[in-house]
């Protein structure tokens, strides 16, 4: 019995030592599929295109040459970048506060007892819709609608709002206005829908409390509605903020950057850079200061979620 | 325990995953492969004509070639134009190019710079090929690296109900005539108008197809030995005369972001009297609207001209990638495309004229509209110097950049071309 003992103690031992192991690799396990999927898709990627921007004639040529930051500093010195990025923080501002003012507007309509609940339910059907299209559809969409011809220029014409068709993407003065009006109505639901599940998280004992304090339907709005949603109006406006400037498809779609660059924003003026120029290293260069740029803001949203937290 | 040999799966699966991720560049780097029943080679032939031929009519094409050719199979990678030319662009760096390859003559120059395309001077060579044939080349530093399979040229559409009811009794043939009939029929009213320029810098081939035709109609050139000349006195007057008609305010508006196929829609729609496109809209145009009456002719030119009129073109045209193993049996597919009833064919399908001089498409002497532009490609000579010129895309675009400023009054026209021929002389440079 004692010889059978001292057999079994150090394989149990070592069944033992096997278990702890694999218990300690099991998280590892766990996050592996997750770990490799970023480093395949994101990480050498990200990588190869900073790697990328530090070199002249890559791709194009097999023995590029090394350049360091000359392509940094030619597109931080060049008047089409500056132009870019003014463009695209107007269409990024104005864009962000507008989803915010509509949504907001909207979720407060969406959320009032003043309204039966099969009205709400056709309004948050029809308020939802640009949300459903695609951007390819918008942008065919809007084309047509403010096309010389189109159906906004016969509204505004025929009742005398305007003298004569106005080519609303295509004129330098009003394209880029065109353009943020266009981003503002395809994404303001997304804003809606997420304000009203803030508005119905709210605990209605607030606002009877504050009904029998005697405040006023604005003041329980500014002291009770607002610092409610706070939390979840950063996270959106952060969030809107770093999707817009990254807006390319509806641009290119609708104005390709023009008329008179007046719509060129950073994601056209780096496609333009790649797949017109062919240049790549400056292409990249310029993608790794959006990079930068959305790091920046991706920051400052993971700061607020954790605030929030 | 289960989750422990859960956990041990997933490592697996992940380490799977990321060597098929690694695996996945090294197989594509053949584009064409060895078949299993020995000697068999299948070519990969990307392109962006299937999708604008009727459906099955270039797999049927490619059907009778492998008939005709025991041991090569043909495999058609298709997708649009402009999805083509990217997939191209990223399979030259990669090197994975398809061993045939559709081409834009405006393509050319950047995949030779890169490398990416077999010279076929040495392959015509190499198979005894007789070239005489072909209509054309695409060439640079004296070597072919594309041929033009099928031309589509870009005459003057008119429509001639407008231009009766408007009191122009002939179609335009000068530039004077134009004005007249462009300022007859906007005088319509009812948002009637011209003419149509579409500038889209997001396709910016407006500037080849019409703006620099008006230099081409007249016998003239934007290039002197092959270098960029747009300060020379031709394009300055065409220029200046495309500005005349902006003022006189007979374009269609939204010239700025129009795109090509906008250009199409208000000539269908009878809002335009006259356009420049491509005879391959004759299709779409008709079914879009079968009660349109429209003719085509050629573009008018300087008043006084007597020279032969350029008429510009785009082609369906094809490569040969560098990093094919199968080079020989890639021009085989080449040659048979090129071949007299094949190509006769192909143009017959498209509605373009062949490549090959000896074929002639059947619909030329079945329908009015075809035999006039086949007239006026013949006593007229096909001209694109856009094709074989590097950044071809960013030449036109540099080009819109300064056009559009000076139709907009924001500069004058000398410095306009001067501004554009600086561009195009850093965009030669490379």
């Amino acid at each position: 019995m004692s010889g059978l003992k001292t057999a079994t103690k150090p394989s149990a031992r070592a069944a033992g030592t096997r278990s702890q192991l694999l218990g300690k690799l099991a998280p590892y396990g766990y996050v592996a599929p997750t770990v490799v999927l970023m480093v395949v898709l994101m990480l050498i990627p990200i990588v190869m295109v900073l790697g990328y921007s530090l070199m002249d004639n890559v791709i194009m040529k097999k023995n590029p040459q090394f350049v360091g930051f000359a392509h940094y500093i030619d597109i931080l010195t060049s008047d089409s970048f500056h132009g870019a990025v003014v463009n695209t923080l107007f269409f990024t501002g104005a864009s962000v506060i507008a989803h915010l003012v509509i949504g907001l507007v909207f979720a407060l309509l969406l959320n009032t007892d003043l309204l039966g609940n099969r009205t709400k339910a056709v309004f948050r059907m029809i308020y939802i819709l640009p949300w459903l299209f695609t951007v390819a559809i918008i942008a065919i969409l809007w084309r047509l609608l403010l096309a010389p011809n189109g159906v906004v220029n016969y509204v505004l014409t025929s009742s005398h709002l305007i003298g004569s068709q106005i080519a609303w993407l295509a004129e330098p003065q009003y394209a880029l206005l065109a353009v943020t009006f266009i981003n503002i109505w395809s994404g303001y639901p997304f804003y809606m829908t997420s304000l009203l599940a803030g508005l119905q998280g709210i605990p209605t004992e607030l606002f009877e409390a504050a009904k029998v304090d005697g405040a006023n339907p604005l003041q329980r709005f500014v002291s009770i509605t607002l610092p409610q949603l706070r939390p979840i109006v950063i996270s959106m406006a952060l969030l809107d903020f770093i999707w817009t400037t990254q807006q390319f498809a509806l641009i290119w779609m609708t104005t390709g950057g023009g008329p008179l660059n007046t719509t060129e924003m950073l994601s056209t003026f780096t496609y333009k850079l790649a797949f017109s120029r062919y240049q790549f290293g400056s292409a990249s260069a310029s993608a790794a200061i959006v990079l930068v740029i959305s790091l920046v803001l991706a920051f400052f949203y993971v700061r607020a979620q954790k605030a929030r937290d | 325990m289960p989750k422990k040999y859960i956990a041990g799966l997933a490592v697996v699966a992940a380490t799977a995953l990321a060597l098929t991720g690694c695996g996945g560049g090294a197989a594509s780097t053949s584009s064409s492969s060895g078949g299993a029943g020995g000697g068999t080679v299948t070519l990969e032939f990307a392109q962006w004509w299937e999708p604008e031929l009727p459906a099955g009519a270039l797999r049927s094409i490619m059907d009778d070639f492998e008939a005709k050719n025991a041991g090569i199979k043909v495999k058609l990678i298709s997708g649009p134009y402009a999805a083509t030319k990217q997939t191209v662009v990223a399979a030259a760096a990669s090197g994975t190019m398809s061993d045939v390859v559709g081409l834009d003559g405006a393509w050319v120059s950047d995949f030779v710079k890169q490398g990416a395309l077999a010279n076929v001077s040495q392959l015509m060579s190499d198979a005894k090929y007789d070239d005489s044939q072909l209509a054309a080349q695409i060439k640079l530093n004296g070597n072919t690296y594309m041929i033009p399979v099928a031309n589509f040229v870009y005459p003057l559409f008119v429509n001639t109900d407008l231009l009766t009811k408007a009191g122009v009794t002939s179609v335009p043939t000068t530039r004077t005539e134009f004005t007249a009939a462009a300022t007859a029929l906007t005088k319509l009213g009812n948002n009637t108008s011209g003419w149509v320029l579409p500038l889209s810098t997001e396709n910016p081939n407006g500037i080849q197809n019409d703006v620099m035709s008006w230099v081409w109609a007249s016998g003239a050139s934007m290039l002197k030995d092959g270098k960029p000349d747009v300060t020379n006195s031709d394009v300055k007057s065409a220029a200046t005369y495309i500005k005349s008609l902006y003022d006189a305010k007979v374009i269609s508006p939204g010239s700025f972001t129009m795109q090509e196929q906008d250009k199409v829609n208000e000539f269908t729609n009878g809002r335009v009297g006259m356009m420049i496109d491509s005879l391959a809209h004759v299709g779409l145009i008709r079914k879009n609207n079968p009660n349109l009456k429209f003719a085509v002719a050629a573009i008018p030119a300087v008043d006084g001209f007597s020279g032969q009129r350029g008429l510009p073109y785009a082609s369906w045209g094809i490569g040969i990638a560098a990093n094919s193993k199968h080079q020989p049996e890639a021009f085989k597919l080449v040659q048979y495309l090129m071949s007299q009833d094949v190509n006769a064919k192909i143009s017959s399908l498209a509605h373009g004229f062949p490549g090959n001089k000896t074929s002639t498409p059947d619909y030329v002497s079945s329908d009015a509209i075809y035999k006039a532009a086949f007239d006026i490609y013949k006593s007229g000579t096909p001209a694109n110097e856009f094709t074989g010129l590097p950044v071809a895309e960013q030449l036109m675009r540099d080009f819109d950049d300064q056009f559009q400023l000076y139709l907009d009054g924001k500069q004058s026209v000398d410095d306009a071309l001067t501004k554009a021929q600086a561009a195009w002389v850093k965009d030669f440079a490379g």
